[in-house]
């Protein structure tokens, strides 16, 4: 006998899930974790060589590297002394919450700060994949374009801060600073801007400071 | 180096979570074989009809889900304005910012549809 049975339901129900059940781990531990996303390229590695770095002193870090094929980003990450984890998707083109409850079994989590995780280099899936963090941060390089925001709208709307990167390059690419910020005010009038260059190091400061600012929040200190 | 090792296209994933879903429906309603599957995929889902189709496809043969037809209904973007709460649908179906019929407000609107990525029905035989 034909048979249509009405199902509403949620095709991504079950990496909702797994999300929940991060957060709730991530909680238990006071950890604020960020799902750092760009396109390939844009700096997402170099800015977490910086940051782990710098604030070395200031905060116990540990990053979760996705990545296509090589290891390459995580032993980056590891130079700097920060307990790394790499995701190898092995062509997949985002992070799910599957893979990263792996991940944060070999975490030593107690006593950490901020748990990065790097996405896939890609401006498009990785937007509808929560993983259980407590706010997107989206990197944008000068060197892409400054439409960005409005042709890959959801990302942009669902993220919390924007680091526009590479302004160190600006006098030699017709990138609008203003436009960028703009487009993407448009999208979520709650975002954050930040102009910085990670091979210079212009700019990252208040980057920084809102990372210092937003661990002491998820503290509740 | 610590690593975890995953398949995944976005697409795959999609149609992995597709198939688990239609396979406990068939289960708790004593269904043998699906034949239609409806798929709601909102403006702003980046999801590709024709890589799930494929990846659906793929994933399903010799199982009680092969043959099954993937139907897609496009769920438009609707928004409340930031400044006026009004509810509106862009003319060009994907634009967040856009001017509210109302009062002309451009920015920061609220999506109220279409982040949608729901299955709908099943369709099959006991």
């Amino acid at each position: 006998m034909s048979k249509t049975i009405p199902v509403i339901r949620n095709i991504l129900e079950a990496n909702d899930r797994l999300a929940e059940q991060l957060r709730t781990i991530f909680a238990e531990n006071r950890l604020l974790a960020l799902n750092l996303m760009s396109s390939p390229g844009a700096g997402k590695t170099a800015l977490l060589e910086r940051t782990l770095t710098d604030l070395r002193e200031t905060l116990r870090m540990a990053v979760i590297e996705g990545d296509l094929q090589t290891n390459n980003d995580a032993l980056r990450v590891a130079a700097t002394g920060a307990q790394a984890v790499q995701i190898n998707t092995e062509g997949g083109c985002h992070l799910d919450g599957s893979m990263i409850l792996e991940a944060v079994k070999q975490i030593d989590l107690a006593g950490l700060d901020v748990l990065f995780i790097e996405n896939v280099g890609n401006l498009v899936c990785p937007a509808e994949f929560d993983l259980g963090e407590a706010a997107k941060v989206t990197l944008l390089s000068v060197t892409e374009g400054d439409d960005k925001p409005e042709k890959y709208p959801l990302m942009f709307a669902e993220s919390r801060v924007l680091l526009l990167n590479k302004i160190d390059l600006l006098p030699y690419v017709d990138f609008s600073l203003e436009k960028a910020a703009g487009f993407a005010r448009a999208l979520n009038p709650e975002i954050i801007v930040f102009p910085v260059s990670c091979r210079t190091g212009e700019g990252l400061q208040p980057w920084y400071d809102w990372l210092c600012e937003a661990v002491r929040t998820r503290q509740g200190a | 180096m610590l690593g975890v090792r995953a398949l995944a296209m976005h697409e795959m994933s999609i149609a992995e979570a597709l198939i688990r879903i239609v396979e406990s429906e068939m289960a708790a309603h004593g269904l043998r074989t699906v034949r239609r599957i409806k798929v709601r995929h909102g403006e702003l889902s980046t999801m590709v009809p024709e890589a799930l189709d494929f990846a659906f496809q793929a994933m399903t043969v010799n199982t009680a889900l092969e043959g099954a037809v993937l139907e897609y209904e496009k769920v438009p973007l609707t928004m409340s304005c930031s400044a006026c709460g009004t509810s509106f649908s862009p003319e060009i179906p994907e634009l967040l910012c856009t001017p509210c019929p109302s009062c002309g407000e451009e920015l920061g609107h609220k999506v109220l549809t279409g982040k949608e990525l729901n299955i709908e029905y099943i369709k099959g035989d006991t």
